[in-house]
Parts: C-alpha cells; sequence; structure tokens
C-alpha cells in the first residue's frame, strides 16, 4: 500500500515486526468506529457519487447541466482526447516543483535539523521562519508573487536592465511562474517531514562513517541521505499529490495563463463554468487514479519496506 | 588510484601513538589537561579511569573525532593533529557500536574496505565475519541482532581494515559477564594475531588488568600512573590509583625514621615500616599503603621476623565468608577499619565476631604514597556505591550538625 511510506515499521517477515504485532481487542475496534464512519460518509459516499456522476448522459432536449443516470463510458474517452496535453502538464508541473522543493527544501531541513542542533533557540526560530508563511492566506500570498513577477515589476525591470531577459519577456502567465508558485507552496511540505527525520539522526553513524575512511561528501551520499529516506519520501508525496491537483497557482487569475492549465483548472472549469458534471467526475477519478499509480510505483521503487 | 597513500593500504603492523601536551578545554572545563603519552606498536594499551575522567575525550581527540585545544597527536611519525577523521589510519569499535541500520551485516563490515578501494573486499569482509563467529548473519540487518552479536559485528567492521590504531570505547560494556571473558579472550587474540596497536578505553579495572599490556590510569584529566598491571597494582604511587585499582588499607602518619632501606612511618603509636623504593615520599606526612590479601591475621600475638609489621590488637567487627577467602573487617585503635582477605586454608588462624587479633604483614608489600586519602572512604573508590552513600551520609550530618 502507497501510504505505507508515512509509518517507519520494520519490514513484514522480519522478527521484529512478528513481535510487534498486536491483538484485536474490541475496545481497539470501539476506538476506529467514529474515524470508519467519517471516512464513509465523507470519503466513501462521495466517491461512490463521483463514480456513478462520470457514467452519467446528457438528458434528451434538456438543459445546459441537465444530466441522467446512466452508463456512458465514452465520458472518459472524452475527456482524455480533449485534455490530454492538460493531464501531461499537471504531472510535469507537480514533478519539476517537487524536484525544486526537494533540492531547496532538504538543505534547509539538514541545517535545522543537524546544525543547528547545538542551538535550540535559532533552531526553534528557524523552525517558526519556515511555518510562518502559513499564516498568511495562501490566495494572498500567492497574489503577491504576480504582483512582484509583474512586468512592471522589479524582477523582470531588473532582469531586463541587466539584459538576462529580452526586452519583451514576461514572467506571469509562463510555466516559469507557474512551477514557481507551486515549488514555494509546497516547499514546508516537502522540509518539514525531511527536518523530522534529520533531526532524530543519529550523529554517531555520521562519526562511525567518517571514522571507515568515507569524506563527508560520502557519508552525507552513504549514511545521511539514505537514513533521512523515510522523510524525503514523506515529503516527495506531499509535496507531488496535492500540487498534481492544483488549481490555483495555474489559474489566470494568478500565476497561469490559458496554455499553462492544469487538471485542478479543468475541472473546476468543467464543474463551475461548463457545468460538464460527468467529465469533471472522469477527469477527478482520472487524476485520482493516476496519482494512486504513480505513488504505488514511486513507493515501490524507492524501497521503502526497505528502510530500516 | 593512489595506492601509494597510506590510507588506501592496510597497515604492515601497528604504529606507535604520540600525545604531546594534549589539552582538551570545553566552556567551562577542562577534558584532557596537558596530557603526554605514548603507544608503543604493537600493544594493547589500556586508559583505566571513572566516567567524567577524559579518557573517552582522548579516544576520540585520537580517532580524529575531537580537536585538540592545544598539543601534537602521531601516529607512527606522522603528525595527525590537523587531519580528519577520515584520513586518520585508525578505526573505533565505538560503545554504542554504531552499526549502520540500513545495511546489512556483511555491508556494514564492508563500509570501510569500499571506501579504500581494497581489492578482494568482499573476501576480507567474509573473513572478517568468519572471525567473529558471525558469517551465518551476513544478510540480516542490524536491528535483528543480539547486544553481543552487535558487539562483534562492530568488531569485524573496524579491525577488517587492519588499522595502524585500533580504538576500544568500552566495547564490552554492554555484555553479560560470560560474552564479556569470551571477547575479552577474542580481542586478545585477534590483537596479537594481526599485531596490531590497541588503544582500550575502559572503566572496569579487571577489564583492564587482564587484556592489556600496559594500562594508564587517568584521574581529572591527568594520567595518575601508568605501567604494567601488576606494576600498578603492586606498587600504586597514588591514593587514587591504590583505591581505584582493587582495595587498599590507607594509614596517614609522619615519617619517625628513614634508614637506607626502610623508612618507618608512625601512625596512631604504631610504627609501620615501607621500603624506600616503594615509597614516593620520605618525610613529613605520608599515606601507607597496604592490600587487604597481604595482610595475615593471627588470634594471639605472633613473633615477628625482621622483615614484618604488626599491628594491633583489634577487634573483628565484620566476618563475610565467599568460599576461597574470608573477608574480615578489623577495628583497630587509632587506625580504623582494616579489610583483611584470608585464604581459607585447612591451616592458619580463623577468627570469630568480636575475637581480639592481631594483623602483621611483610614490609615489602607496602606502599607509601604521596597524597592523603579523603577523609571517608578509605578503603573503596570514589566512584563505589558504598562510598557514595558515605560521603552522602557525611553531607546530611554536617547538614544536621547545623542546626
Amino acid at each position: 500500500m502507497a501510504f505505507g511510506a508515512f509509518q517507519s515499521s520494520a519490514p513484514p517477515g522480519a522478527p521484529v515486526a512478528s513481535a510487534q504485532v498486536q491483538r484485536k481487542s474490541p475496545v481497539a475496534l470501539w476506538l476506529l468506529l467514529p474515524g470508519v464512519l467519517y471516512l464513509v460518509l465523507f470519503f466513501v459516499t462521495p466517491l461512490f457519487s463521483l463514480v456513478i456522476t462520470s457514467f452519467e448522459e446528457p438528458v434528451p432536449g434538456g438543459f445546459m447541466g441537465e444530466f441522467q443516470t446512466g452508463f456512458r463510458w465514452e465520458n472518459y474517452v472524452e475527456v482524455v482526447s480533449t485534455y490530454f496535453s492538460h493531464i501531461g502538464r499537471s504531472f510535469l508541473y507537480a514533478s519539476l516543483a517537487t524536484i525544486f522543493a526537494l533540492l531547496l527544501g532538504y538543505p534547509i531541513a539538514y541545517v535545522i535539523g543537524v546544525k543547528l542542533r547545538r542551538y535550540p533557540l535559532a533552531q526553534a526560530l528557524s523552525l517558526v521562519l519556515l511555518i510562518a508563511p502559513f499564516f498568511i492566506s495562501f490566495l494572498l500570498r500567492t497574489l503577491a508573487w504576480k504582483q512582484i513577477f509583474s512586468d512592471e515589476g522589479f524582477v523582470v525591470a531588473t532582469l531586463k536592465t541587466f539584459q538576462l531577459i529580452p526586452s519583451d519577456a514576461y514572467l506571469t502567465g509562463t510555466p516559469f511562474s507557474v512551477v514557481f508558485g507551486l515549488t514555494y507552496m509546497f516547499l514546508p511540505f516537502m522540509a518539514l517531514p525531511i527536518y523530522t527525520t534529520l533531526e532524530k539522526l543519529d550523529l554517531r553513524f555520521v562519526e562511525a562513517g567518517g571514522d571507515l575512511y568515507a569524506n563527508p561528501f560520502t557519508v552525507f551520499r552513504k549514511i545521511t541521505f539514505p537514513l533521512s529516506l523515510p522523510g524525503v519520501i514523506s515529503g516527495t508525496l506531499l509535496t507531488f499529490i496535492p500540487a498534481t491537483g492544483d488549481y490555483i497557482n495555474a489559474s489566470r487569475d494568478f500565476l497561469g495563463a490559458t496554455d499553462t492549465a492544469m487538471m485542478g483548472n479543468v475541472i473546476e472549469a468543467n464543474f463551475l463554468v461548463l457545468q460538464n458534471f460527468p467529465a469533471a467526475a472522469a477527469l477527478s477519478l482520472i487524476l485520482m487514479a493516476s496519482i494512486l499509480v504513480l505513488v504505488t510505483i514511486y513507493t515501490r521503487r524507492s524501497g521503502t519496506d526497505e528502510l530500516l | 588510484m593512489g595506492s601509494e597513500s597510506s590510507a588506501k593500504q592496510f597497515a604492515e603492523a601497528g604504529a606507535d601513538l604520540s600525545l604531546v601536551g594534549v589539552s582538551k578545554r570545553f566552556p567551562g572545563f577542562t577534558a584532557i589537561d596537558d596530557l603526554t603519552l605514548k603507544v608503543p606498536a604493537g600493544s594493547f594499551f589500556a586508559l583505566l579511569g571513572p566516567s567524567g575522567c577524559g579518557k573517552t575525550t582522548t579516544l576520540r581527540l585520537v580517532a580524529g573525532l575531537e580537536e585538540p585545544t592545544e598539543g601534537k597527536i602521531l601516529i607512527g611519525e606522522k603528525d595527525v593533529t590537523d587531519t580528519k577523521a577520515y584520513q586518520r589510519p585508525v578505526n573505533t569499535v565505538f560503545q554504542s557500536y554504531a552499526l549502520f541500520p540500513h545495511m546489512t551485516i556483511f555491508e556494514n563490515v564492508l563500509f570501510g574496505l569500499k571506501r579504500r578501494k581494497i581489492r578482494d573486499a568482499d573476501k576480507l569482509a567474509t573473513d572478517a565475519l568468519a572471525l567473529v563467529e558471525l558469517a551465518h548473519v551476513a544478510h540480516r540487518k542490524p536491528a535483528q541482532l543480539s547486544g553481543g552479536q552487535q558487539q562483534r559485528v562492530a568488531l569485524a567492521r573496524a579491525v577488517v581494515n587492519r588499522p595502524a590504531l585500533l580504538l576500544l570505547d568500552e566495547p564490552l560494556g554492554a555484555l553479560d559477564l560470560k560474552l564479556r571473558r569470551q571477547m575479552q579472550l577474542e580481542l586478545k587474540d585477534i590483537q596479537s594475531e594481526v599485531g596490531l596497536t590497541f588503544l582500550h578505553v575502559t572503566h572496569d579495572q579487571e577489564e583492564a588488568m587482564t587484556m592489556a599490556d600496559t594500562v594508564a590510569v587517568m584521574n581529572e584529566g591527568r594520567i595518575e600512573q601508568m605501567g604494567a598491571p601488576e606494576e600498578l597494582y603492586e606498587s600504586p604511587k597514588t591514593v587514587f590509583v591504590a583505591t581505584f585499582l582493587g582495595q587498599s588499607n590507607l594509614f596517614v602518619g609522619t615519617v619517625s625514621g628513614s634508614g637506607s632501606e626502610v623508612i618507618t612511618v608512625s601512625a596512631s603509636g604504631n610504627e609501620l615500616r615501607v621500603p624506600v623504593e616503594r615509597a614516593v615520599a620520605h618525610r613529613g606526612e605520608v599515606t601507607v599503603g597496604i592490600r587487604p590479601e597481604k595482610v595475615s591475621l593471627h588470634v594471639t600475638k605472633p613473633t615477628l621476623t625482621a622483615s614484618q609489621t604488626m599491628i594491633g590488637p583489634g577487634h573483628v567487627t565484620d566476618a563475610s565468608f565467599s568460599g576461597v577467602s574470608t573477608q574480615y573487617l578489623v577495628e583497630v585503635p587509632g587506625l580504623g577499619e582494616i579489610t583483611v582477605f584470608a585464604q581459607n586454608m585447612s591451616r592458619g588462624d580463623h577468627a570469630r565476631l568480636g575475637d581480639e587479633v592481631y594483623l602483621s604483614w611483610d614490609i615489602e608489600h607496602a606502599f607509601g604514597l604521596a597524597d592523603a586519602p579523603p577523609p571517608s572512604a578509605r578503603f573503596v573508590s570514589d566512584t563505589d556505591t558504598a562510598s557514595v552513600a558515605v560521603q552522602e551520609r557525611e553531607k546530611l550530618e554536617a547538614e544536621l550538625g547545623e542546626f
């Protein structure tokens, strides 16, 4: 199961794991009940509703947005052929944002979790700084970036002055600004899980690596990074999954343009503007299924069950 | 591939280790104070001391995990003071083992060899695991092994690199007695087999004495005394050594006469004689010591030869039988309680609680120390629970006395 990535339990079959298997007691089942009820009510039921909607067909001669229950599987074929480029773009942007967030987030997490260990105050302050953006609505933050990247803004003007970009170039509404926005938005989601694992990293392993002739780079590659993999996997999943479905950054009202629209934008348009509910539902399910498949492959490949 | 560089080759033999005037100060305290030490190549050297005496810091300085505040560290003839841990031909068996949890046992042992690009690394790692009799767990993860097995893996992981110098940081601390004995013998075997220089840090005096050729007793960042185990035990030079290594009966007195061979110390009216060469100080106030097993117990006043000292009479205040020997506590007026270990031989005197007894010993076993013992806990080491209890009680009494 893909979400096993979030737990760092021992591999199944290991003697350690079998010892930890807990006996099923009625109390545990009762405690599970509220959660199960909640999920049935607010996840399973809507999911069924979504599946049914995705197969609906238009009422003959009906109004726009009027549909009846049916089994119109062509809905799926239509949305895939119509929105093929949006699907591809969603995964491309989300992957790029995940990579950039990892490249930026890992060093931040490392500095806070390892280098600042001896300075608890500095460590706490850095963590607050990392989380601070959450205190402002993400809509406001994204709008602020739109201003910063605007044609009359400081960034574009400076780049033009130094002739780093042509004089007719712009940043808003480009793939650059969308990926930038996604990276910015999900950076804390990447950095925090990595921080959590690095903060617990036993530095004696690092010392032992140095003692066994590994230079600092090799120690990082062979010891620190592998030991922080649970955090890296959590972070990449927490970034990649929501980023794929994101519709704020890529929206024309924020950092995107028509040609940067992602699946989220298309689903939003079909549900709220075009009122093509079956198409929107079919797209949602395709998005969900493809993320599930990708994440499963990813966690299998990265061998989370090999960790600890 | 630079096979000339020393770090990429196996050490042919152990190397000398020299510390020259090494100090290590942390904010607020001095862990090591002007330490000069030479560990000859191929020897098994033990740094012995209570926790907090600076022995582990010394080891970390040698390993390159800490930088000295002052002084130089030489391995072989090379000054390694400014080199990093990974550049030194040194391996450590860590107290916590520090086995990499995400690697198999085999990968752990292979790690150092791979870093130095040693040929036939796989075979060497297999051999090293066979040496510690753990070949069958090569493909398990450290978490699946018992503490004793992990300890042996840690040893294999260090020894496989044939370092010029192997550092052991209380490596046997977590083992039970039987395994400990077994590992002590194995370590000793490995050391004589591969001829490496071993630097062993421990607080266990028995372990240090059974394993090491040379023992350095450390206290408060300094070396109190250094020498062969027998020498340290038979002729301690300071109160700390006399009480930390085994037990000692200590008497404080003033030198009342000195000849060419013995000095005489009078303590509370008793004349105690010590060979001149076994006494550190020859005038003024000195401390005389005698090991409990060197003291003989007599129920009647014995006739002494010229080479014996006698004190008494005193009263037996405690006698505990422990099979091969009986431990007596004898209260001698003016000298306090004296511990005696008497062998349970068919002949010889046996005493019961409250009996009046005389104590004697050969002068050649007595030793003279320069410093005076602390007022309490004369027979046990500072870190002993009994000693701590005595100190706590004295503190409490002092406190109560104020009211």
